[in-house]
Formats: C-alpha cells, sequence, structure tokens
C-alpha cells in the first residue's frame, strides 16, 4: 500500500472527488429547504432554488417600479465600475511606487518603512475619515479600495523586483544600459505578470472593501442591494447576488489569468 | 604599459582575509583560465574585474585607468546561468545591448535603426549558430543554446574584455566541447582578452593561453579562515597543444603541473571541507 502522500488520482475520479462538495452542499439545502416550507410555505430563510430563479430574472429583466431602472444590471455596473477604478489605482500606483522602491536603494531607504508602517492600517477603520474628507459619493468607495489593495501591490512587487538574479542587473549593465534604461527595458517588463498576479490575489480584498463601502453609503450597487434588502429578509434575492457576486469573481480571475499567458508566454511563474 | 594590471591587490570581507598580494599584469588578446579550489577566490577576482566588488588594498588598472566601481560596456560577462533575459527573444536579447546605446530615453529602436541593429545582431547570432531560433523565447533554448546566446549578447558591445564565470559548468560534456570550440573560434577572430573562472582543470589548460591558480599558501586547520588565498601558479600555456594535454599528455612538462596543481587545489579543497567552511557561494 502506497503511502496517502504518493496516491495518484486518476482524471475521471478528480473529476468526481471535486464535484462531490458542490452535489452534497446543493442536495442538504434542498433538503433543508424543502423541510422549512413544508411546515411554513412563507418562509423566508431558505428559499427554494425555483423562487430565487423568479426573483432573479425579474431583478435581471423587470424595471423596478419605482426607478424604472433593472435593478441587477444597474448594481452590477456600478460595482464593476468601482472596482475598476479601484483596482486601476492601485495598479498604476504599486507598479510605479514598486518599481521605484525594487529598484534604486536610495527610494527604498526613504519610503519602505513608510510603506510598511501604512499597510497595518486596518483600512476599515479609515473609512469613516474617507466619508468625512471625500464625502458619501463614489470618490470614497473608490478610495477605500485603493488604500486596502495598494499596500499589498507595492510590497509584493518590490520584493518581486529583489528576487530578480543578481546576473541579470549585472548584465544590463555591462550592456551600457543606465538605472532608466535598465527599469524600463528589464525591470519593467518583467514585473507587469507578476503585477497580474498579484491583482488575482487582491481580487478577493477589494471584493470585500467595495461591499462594505457599499453597504454604509450608497445608492445603487451589489453590495448596496444585499444590506438594503436585508430588512426584509429577503434570503430569496441575497443569495442569488452572493452567487452573482462569487461568479463575477470567478470570472475577472480567470480574465486575469488568460491575460497574463496571452500577453506574456515567456512567463512562467515557479 | 600592459592592459590590465594589478598591483598588491588584496580583498578583505569584515575581518577575513580572501585574497591576499595579487600582482598580476595581462596583455591584449590572453586568454586567461583562472581555477582553484572552492572558497579561494577566483570568483571574488573575477568580481574585482566586472566592477562588482572593489579591491581593499591595492590598485587595479585597465589601460592605465583604474577600474571603474561598477559594470560598464568594458567588460562583457557570461554567468553560468540568468544571464539572458527572459521576457526577450533570443534576437531581442541581442539588439538590447544596441538600444540601449542609441535610444538613450526609449532604450529602443524604430524603423531603419532597427532594421540595421537587427541585420548586426543577426550576423552574430549566424556565429554562434543561433539564428534559426532567433524569434524563440530563452526558455525554449537548451542550456548550451542558452549559453551561446549568453555570449553573442555580450560580443554586440565589442568589449575590450569577456568575463565568463564557469560559462559551461551547467552543461553536458558533448556539448561543452562544441562551446569550447566556439568560444576558441571566436576568441581568434575577435582578439577579445577573455578572462574565465572554471572548476574544471583539464578545461583551464585546454582553453587558456594562460592559467592562473588560486590556492591558499597558507592552511591552518585549527582557523580555516585566517589567511587569504593567491596566485600560487601562472603559466604560459603552449597553444600549439591546444587541446593535446588533458588526453594524451604528449607535453611532459605541462602534463606534470597539470597533476601537482590537480593535487594542491585537492588538497585545499579537502582542508576547507574538513573545516566545514561552506564554500561555492561566491565568496
Amino acid at each position: 500500500m502506497r503511502r496517502l502522500i504518493n496516491q495518484r488520482i486518476s482524471r475521471p475520479l478528480a473529476f468526481f472527488l471535486g464535484t462531490l462538495p458542490f452535489i452534497i452542499a446543493i442536495v442538504l439545502y434542498m433538503a433543508a429547504s424543502a423541510e422549512r416550507l413544508s411546515e411554513n410555505p412563507n418562509d423566508k430563510l431558505l428559499p427554494a432554488f425555483s423562487t430565487m430563479g423568479d426573483t432573479l430574472l425579474r431583478m435581471a429583466t423587470e424595471e423596478n417600479k419605482r426607478s424604472g431602472d433593472i435593478l441587477l444590471w444597474v448594481d452590477t455596473l456600478a460595482s464593476l465600475e468601482r472596482l475598476a477604478m479601484g483596482v486601476g489605482i492601485s495598479a498604476t500606483i504599486a507598479l510605479l511606487l514598486g518599481l521605484t522602491l525594487g529598484a534604486l536603494p536610495l527610494f527604498r531607504a526613504n519610503l519602505s518603512p513608510f510603506t510598511t508602517a501604512i499597510s497595518m492600517v486596518p483600512p476599515m477603520a479609515l473609512l469613516p475619515v474617507l466619508f468625512i474628507v471625500f464625502g458619501l459619493g463614489e470618490v470614497s468607495k473608490v478610495v477605500l479600495i485603493v488604500i486596502g489593495i495598494t499596500p499589498y501591490l507595492i510590497r509584493e512587487l518590490q520584493s518581486r523586483v529583489s528576487e530578480l538574479p543578481t546576473e541579470q542587473w549585472i548584465k544590463a549593465q555591462t550592456l551600457g544600459a543606465n538605472s532608466w534604461q535598465l527599469m524600463l527595458r528589464m525591470v519593467l517588463p518583467q514585473m507587469l505578470p507578476r503585477l497580474v498576479d498579484a491583482l488575482r490575489l487582491s481580487m478577493g480584498a477589494a471584493w470585500l472593501f467595495l461591499i462594505a463601502a457599499e453597504a454604509i453609503a450608497s445608492t445603487e450597487g451589489l453590495g448596496y442591494r444585499i444590506f438594503l434588502v436585508r430588512r426584509y429578509m429577503a434570503m430569496d434575492i441575497i443569495l442569488p447576488y452572493v452567487a452573482w457576486i462569487s461568479l463575477l469573481a470567478i470570472i475577472s480571475d480567470q480574465l486575469l489569468k488568460q491575460l497574463n499567458r496571452k500577453l506574456f508566454p515567456w512567463y512562467q511563474p515557479q | 604599459m600592459s592592459f590590465i594590471e594589478f598591483k598588491k591587490v588584496s580583498k578583505t570581507y569584515g575581518d577575513q582575509p580572501v585574497l591576499d598580494n595579487i600582482n598580476l599584469s595581462v596583455k591584449k588578446g590572453e586568454f586567461v583560465t583562472m581555477v582553484g579550489a572552492s572558497g579561494c577566490g577566483k570568483s571574488t577576482f573575477l568580481k574585482m574585474l566586472s566592477g562588482q566588488e572593489s579591491a581593499s588594498k591595492g590598485q587595479c588598472l585597465l589601460d592605465g585607468q583604474p577600474l571603474t566601481g561598477e559594470p560598464s560596456v568594458d567588460r562583457g560577462i557570461v554567468f553560468q546561468k540568468y544571464s539572458v533575459f527572459p521576457h526577450l527573444s533570443v534576437l531581442d536579447n541581442v539588439i538590447l545591448g544596441l538600444e540601449f546605446a542609441q535610444s538613450k530615453l526609449l532604450a529602443r529602436l524604430f524603423g531603419k535603426a532597427r532594421a540595421e541593429a537587427k541585420e548586426k545582431a543577426m550576423n552574430l547570432l549566424q556565429r554562434v549558430g543561433l539564428h534559426s531560433a532567433a524569434n524563440k523565447y530563452p526558455h525554449e533554448l537548451s542550456g548550451g543554446m542558452q549559453q551561446r546566446l549568453a555570449i553573442a549578447q555580450a560580443l554586440i558591445k565589442e568589449p575590450k574584455i569577456l568575463l565568463l564565470d564557469e560559462p559551461f559548468g551547467a552543461l553536458d560534456p558533448g556539448i561543452r566541447a562544441d562551446m569550447h570550440q566556439l568560444i576558441l573560434d571566436l576568441w581568434q577572430q575577435t582578439g577579445t582578452t577573455i578572462f574565465m573562472v572554471t572548476h574544471d582543470i583539464g578545461e583551464g589548460f585546454y582553453l587558456g593561453s594562460r592559467l592562473l591558480v588560486f590556492d591558499k599558501i597558507r592552511n591552518d586547520p585549527m582557523a580555516p579562515n585566517a589567511w587569504g588565498a593567491t596566485i600560487t601558479y601562472d603559466l604560459k600555456l603552449n597553444q600549439a597543444n591546444h587541446g593535446q594535454l588533458a588526453k594524451s599528455g604528449d607535453d611532459v612538462q605541462e602534463h606534470s603541473l597539470y597533476n601537482d596543481i590537480q593535487h594542491s587545489v585537492h588538497a585545499t579543497a579537502r582542508v576547507q571541507n574538513e573545516a566545514g567552511i561552506s564554500t561555492g557561494t561566491g565568496a
């Protein structure tokens, strides 16, 4: 008998084992839901899949009576816009600072302790400050995402830069590169795919900050909707919304992964 | 005046001597091979030549001028690995050196300038036998081909000195023989001065026009780090014998020297090993 650590799992078996937890979770939910609904047909806590499907269809196709908007799309668009702005701004700042801190000792000595300290501040604790400074509009939500993920991205890139082999730095200099040329042609292109990797890891945090900010002050957005309908215990809206958000997260992750493959065929993570 | 001159050079890290009293004068066009046990300073010596390290005492001169304290275009280099840029194609790896020189702001060439640079690079790639792989990325190349690329990349700058830090150490024996032929051909064609560190004493004899042995004159088993290494042999090698020595031993004198050197290098290595010195980390 082989040791457990040496077991080899065939593809079909791996597929079966992989899908099993999903099936179990769905079956358990359906059983619990049916159980509660049989006792009280008006139960709101565990709505049947059919109810959730109907509600989702309504949210995605019918105009809201009061605002005339189709809520799911309005919410999705608002949230994705904030997310894209926050992540985009963070990536730009991180690229500039991460490269500078990683490659130039003078700036590293000057700014590294500061970024380390900033990254220790819990971003959520700053949310009230942001609301006071930037008001309750779009800016503070975007800024929260930026504050939340930029320090991590900077530190990540900085350490990726310092992981470039010494041989490369020497080689570039013997080819006549000055510091600027070296960063432009050697460091920057090698950091882009690593930035995308870092973004994939920080998307979870970005969603967290987005939903938190929307929950507190907003008029549309996925996070706003969930927290709004909580008052009516509308689980038939909340659960599909959560699933939708998760799906968006998975899609964005896969898009970034494909982007790396397409744009940087030379890049092979260790 | 000699081309490269080391006058009473020593190097210490903290209070630990690595190299003691190096005196050396090298003429243009020599092929200097350097052998020695790990930790005997041959890599440190190479780093002083490349500008990665500076001498603690003494003077290192190139053309009568002190060597600059950072790497420069005068001195091309090829390492055992990581010498080429993984994100650039073979062709772009070679063109890069020209782009740095001709385009200060963008470090990129376009149009006619790029076409000219490309032609020059393709010529060089042809010479090292890589022209058919010009559009591949380095990770698609074998180890030997990557080293060919690293050599071509360095040569496009026409450096005064070419530094080779165990460039063939990670290659299979057959590939290594091909690389030996390539580097000898290039050396004869370009007339450049080459310094090469190698672990393989036979390789040192085979390739070099001059062989330096780095060794410790004094070894104290109780305090293995108390003494630095120096150059114990400085041999002019007979180029007519190229490639004969290690195999047939025609040249009796060189053959006995080979044995002596091998003996003393191995003895030093053993002493270091027993004393538990960690070596091979580039010190």
